[in-house]
């Protein structure tokens, strides 16, 4: 059923992690390929011509792209290992939910916080803490989003993690002291094989943030 | 059946048409309820929609469901009858990528255009049109996006194919014409003549004036920022 998989991807990206995290939690065998994103390869812009973004999951020959509906592909083709989506519709509009709040929040702010300086780093700091508040609510005392498993939302949200150190040395502030459950939930989400080994090391992605700022002229 | 089925909509909002298509697509009947999003949101969309407070809104048996492609993709799996998701994974993931598409860069990148001021509006409806012929390459020859019958990709780009319409009718902006975007036009016409979409349409008469509004009230923030 796997048949050839192959995952377009560019190590630091939180949205290639979401990927490399459904199928290791699947346990689904695939090729890793690196893109380097200034000179990216025929692959890439044939297989995902209209945004020519990673990543891109191809499953015999044909792309998948956008991390979300990779996801929900991949959970759907490999739906009788370690489900990642509930079954029960009102379930999966909750969790269809958050994901897209994580979508349209934690990415844009995120940036914000690492590019910007002065009032626009103090609100795009106070913001991002917010919505963090908010997703450690709709956590409440569950071990994951997913209940006693990882789900759809804990997969979509880890990988940020790996960008809080870039964020924290960049705002000054401390993340864990504002939200210590959403740090408690990372380091849970940690100790899983499937996430521990798709996720790159803080303090690389803080030295990559580094090489971007240089290379955009921020200070 | 004994269920309960409410929209918590808004008449002229794109969004919550969505809602409102797939209902009754699915034959589901439902109570829907116009809320002054411009004015005073009520108790209970504010209960039901904490976190962004905006319509459209799905309540189910007393559970609220929002955004509204969550809500598409409620609805189709809730009722499962007349389908318009595919079946197949990798057909519905490229159902999924059009839809995402349609959300993050043709919808937002036409209302732009509509209300940009002069030296922007070129860029942008450059930008806009790159995206209406990348959309159009996505019918590929059929008559909706769903294939022969109306499908979700079809129920997202309603607010392409006829509120942006409307809104370039106001602006004099000729960007969805049949001469550059041949069979996005026709798709345009094709789905808004079918009886089940044109029952539920907010009328032109009434949408021409709130739109050309809102146009007017995006110019002035945009001059005051």
């Amino acid at each position: 059923m796997a048949g050839e998989l192959v995952l377009l991807d560019f190590w630091p990206s939180p949205f290639g992690m979401r990927s490399r995290i459904a199928l290791a939690e699947k346990g689904i065998p695939y090729e890793y390929r690196e893109e380097d994103l200034r000179n990216k390869s025929d692959l890439l812009l044939q297989m995902n011509p209209v945004h020519k973004k990673i990543p891109v999951l191809i499953h015999n020959g044909k792309p998948v792209c956008e991390s979300v509906i990779q996801v929900q592909y991949i959970d759907e083709v490999w739906h009788d290992k370690a489900p990642l989506i509930p079954s029960d519709p009102y379930q999966r509009a909750v969790a269809r939910f958050w994901v897209d709040f994580v979508d349209k929040k934690i990415y844009d702010l995120g940036s914000k916080i690492w590019k910007t300086k002065g009032e626009e780093q103090a609100n795009a700091k106070k913001e991002f803490i917010e919505c963090l508040k908010l997703l450690e609510g709709e956590l409440g005392d569950k071990t994951y989003f997913g209940g006693e498993s990882l789900g759809y939302v804990d997969v979509a949200l880890v990988p940020f993690y790996t960008w809080f150190y870039a964020y924290e040395k960049c705002g000054d502030f401390s993340i864990e002291a504002e939200c210590p459950k959403m740090i408690a939930w990372v380091k849970r989400c940690m100790q899983k094989e499937s996430v521990a080994k798709s996720l790159p090391e803080q303090e690389k992605v803080y030295e990559f943030v580094l090489q971007l700022k240089k290379l955009f002229g921020i200070e | 059946m004994g269920e309960e089925v409410k929209v918590f909509g808004y008449w002229a909002s794109p969004y919550s048409y969505r809602a409102e298509l797939a209902l009754k697509l699915k034959g589901v009947s439902y109570e829907y309820i116009n809320e002054d999003i411009f004015g005073n949101k009520s108790d209970l969309l504010l209960k039901y929609n904490p976190v962004h407070k905006k319509v459209p809104v799905l309540l189910h048996n007393g559970k609220p469901i929002v955004e509204s492609v969550v809500i598409l993709e409620y609805i189709e799996e809730t009722w499962k009858h007349n389908p318009y998701l595919p079946q197949d994974p990798y057909d519905k993931a490229t159902a999924r990528f059009w839809i995402k598409f349609i959300d993050e860069k043709c919808f937002p990148t036409l209302w732009l255009a509509a209300w940009s001021s002069e030296n922007e509006r070129e860029k942008v409806t450059n930008e806009a049109c790159e995206y209406m012929k990348t959309l159009e390459s996505a019918l590929n020859g059929k008559k909706f996006f769903g294939g022969e019958t109306i499908g979700m990709v079809d129920i997202v780009a309603s607010s392409v194919g006829y509120f942006i319409r409307v809104t370039q009718e106001i602006m004099g902006l000729n960007l969805l014409s049949a001469d550059k975007f041949p069979q996005l036009f026709q798709w345009s016409e094709d789905f808004a003549n079918c009886s089940i979409v044109k029952e539920s349409l907010p009328p032109r008469d009434k949408l021409l004036p709130f739109v050309k509004g809102l146009i007017a009230k995006y110019q002035q923030d945009n001059a005051k920022a």
